[in-house]
């Protein structure tokens, strides 16, 4: 054995760095199906509380809806369990097939390519479609795992500030002289819930002959009118080269996630892709649930509406309550209060009030930019919202908030 | 010439990571990375700027997050390469 004390030494103090800084996470048990009502037991060892879930990504309530759950079921009965197999040994089921060809309809591309995660899709496709003599050119806030795959990648980092367009242009002139260039965006921003200004980007796009890259992970299954995404929502449907996606969010919550878009790029990702063709086949009974995900949101739009209609009713009480929101129309609805402990001591309170949210801060947001995080869910209820409403309002008063601004806020806390 | 090269850091600094909008003043001392005003992921195009700029290669190990904290510190740094 070679764990040496040094070793341990240095893994113990990193720890203790974390800690003291702050920013150690702590994992909550949840003792119930995921759902807007869960059982959770916090702090380990105390008994299971009932709460209310507004921090799940669980857009469309899906993660446990009894027609996905069943789905789930025949899928084991009828596929098995595993695959033991990568996808191009023995990995490949005909269902496999069938829901790439269900997202690729969705999506309304071309093509389709499962991963084990998002995170492995975007791991993967820049590494495969670019090289040294290509650009990259990204969003400053695109999510970590785009930051990870672009670190694989041989091809030339530029960023621009975030929704920037001018900063974006001026990327785009210094970097004509590259072979490809890829400007690369979330589509909705997991922190602020702010969506890409797509339809200007595709326009910069087509100007300076670059291709474009969304992971539109907060945003298939609800976002835009039949719940496409974000390119339907900004209307450029058809116009992104390559959309990457999840299915552990709103389509059903389980893992797994895609790359979709130019056939040629799709096929490319199956010969090369390295978390895929080094990772396990997705398993049966998550694509089977996912398959009836996508039947039932291709169907009826009634849950992005449901969610929609959540979405404008928590933000206009809240507003009127007198918190400081950042506007929009996503349902990460971002609650400001500047001040860390500020965020972490009410997001404390809130959940003793039966309602489970989140504080953030740095270096997860930017310094001086604390937040409670909210998530609404089609899964909520009217009176599920109504409850988190009256919950931050006795919170807000008890700190005295409510109806504050900014500057008035960070004078009361500091920052 | 430091000097000079001291204000076009600063400047680019400016430009490149700041809103049009941003309060914050930056001189040769404000801390950069530590601050939040330079991320680690947006880092990249500060060296970039830099490298192109002195035709000048600067290697990852030594394009740490403290040699580009501060102006200063990048300065320190650039005299590495003879860049004064």
């Amino acid at each position: 054995m070679a764990y040496s004390e040094k070793a341990k030494l240095h893994y113990a103090t990193e720890l203790k760095g974390i800690k003291e800084a702050g920013t150690f996470k702590e994992e909550r048990f949840i003792e119930s199906p995921q759902a807007a009502n869960i059982k959770v037991e916090f702090p380990a060892g105390s008994p299971p509380k009932e709460v209310l879930n507004f921090c799940a990504n669980n857009y469309l309530g899906l993660s446990s809806h009894p027609e996905v759950v069943s789905a789930a079921h025949d899928g084991l009965k009828e596929r098995g369990y595993g695959m033991s197999s990568v996808r191009f040994i023995c990995g490949t089921q005909d269902i496999h097939r069938e829901l790439e060809e269900k997202l690729t309809k969705f999506l309304g591309t071309e093509d389709t390519i499962l991963f084990p995660s998002c995170m492995d899709a975007n791991a993967g496709v820049f590494d495969v479609v670019l090289d040294k003599e290509d650009a990259m050119i990204a969003d400053r806030l695109v999510h970590a795992s785009i930051v990870d795959g672009m670190r694989l990648c041989k091809a030339q980092l530029f960023n621009y500030k975030h929704s920037n367009m001018d900063h974006l242009e001026e990327k785009l002139k210094e970097t004509q002289d590259c072979r490809f260039r890829m400007v690369i965006t979330d589509g909705v921003f997991s922190m602020d819930g702010d969506i890409a200004k797509l339809k200007e980007i595709c326009d910069l796009a087509d100007k300076y002959d670059a291709m474009v890259l969304v992971d539109d992970s907060h945003a298939t299954g609800f976002m835009g009118k039949t719940g496409r995404g974000t390119h339907e929502h900004c209307g450029v449907l058809g116009r992104i080269d390559v959309i990457t996606t999840t299915m552990g969010k709103a389509l059903g919550g389980a893992s797994g996630g895609c790359v979709s878009g130019r056939k040629e790029i799709v096929d490319l990702c199956r010969q090369r892709a390295r978390p895929y063709l080094f990772s396990n086949t997705v398993p049966p009974v998550i694509v089977a649930a996912a398959s009836k995900v996508l039947d039932i949101i291709s169907k009826t739009t009634d849950r992005r509406d449901k969610l929609e209609e959540n979405t404008v009713f928590f933000r206009e009480k809240m507003t009127a309550a007198g918190f400081d929101i950042r506007e929009g129309v996503h349902p990460i609805v971002p609650i400001m209060l500047y001040n860390a402990k500020l965020a972490q001591d009410m997001a404390r309170d809130l959940y003793n009030e039966g309602i489970y949210v989140i504080g953030f801060s740095f270096p997860v947001v930017p310094k001086g930019q604390a937040r409670i995080r909210v998530q609404i869910s089609a899964g909520h209820d009217r009176e599920h919202i109504e409850r988190a409403i009256s919950a931050f309002t006795k919170i807000g008063e008890k700190y005295k908030i409510l109806g504050m601004k900014k500057n008035e806020i960070i004078e009361m806390y500091g920052l | 010439m430091s000097e000079e090269i001291k204000n076009l850091i600063i400047e680019y600094v400016k430009k490149e990571y700041l809103e049009e909008d941003a309060e914050e003043e930056v001189n040769e001392n404000t801390p950069l990375i530590s601050s939040g005003i330079v991320d680690s992921f947006s880092m990249v195009s500060l060296k970039t700027f830099l490298e192109k700029k002195f035709n000048i290669k600067i290697p990852d190990d030594k394009a740490t997050p403290e040699a580009f904290d501060t102006v200063t510190n990048i300065l320190n740094l650039l005299k590495e390469y003879n860049v004064t």
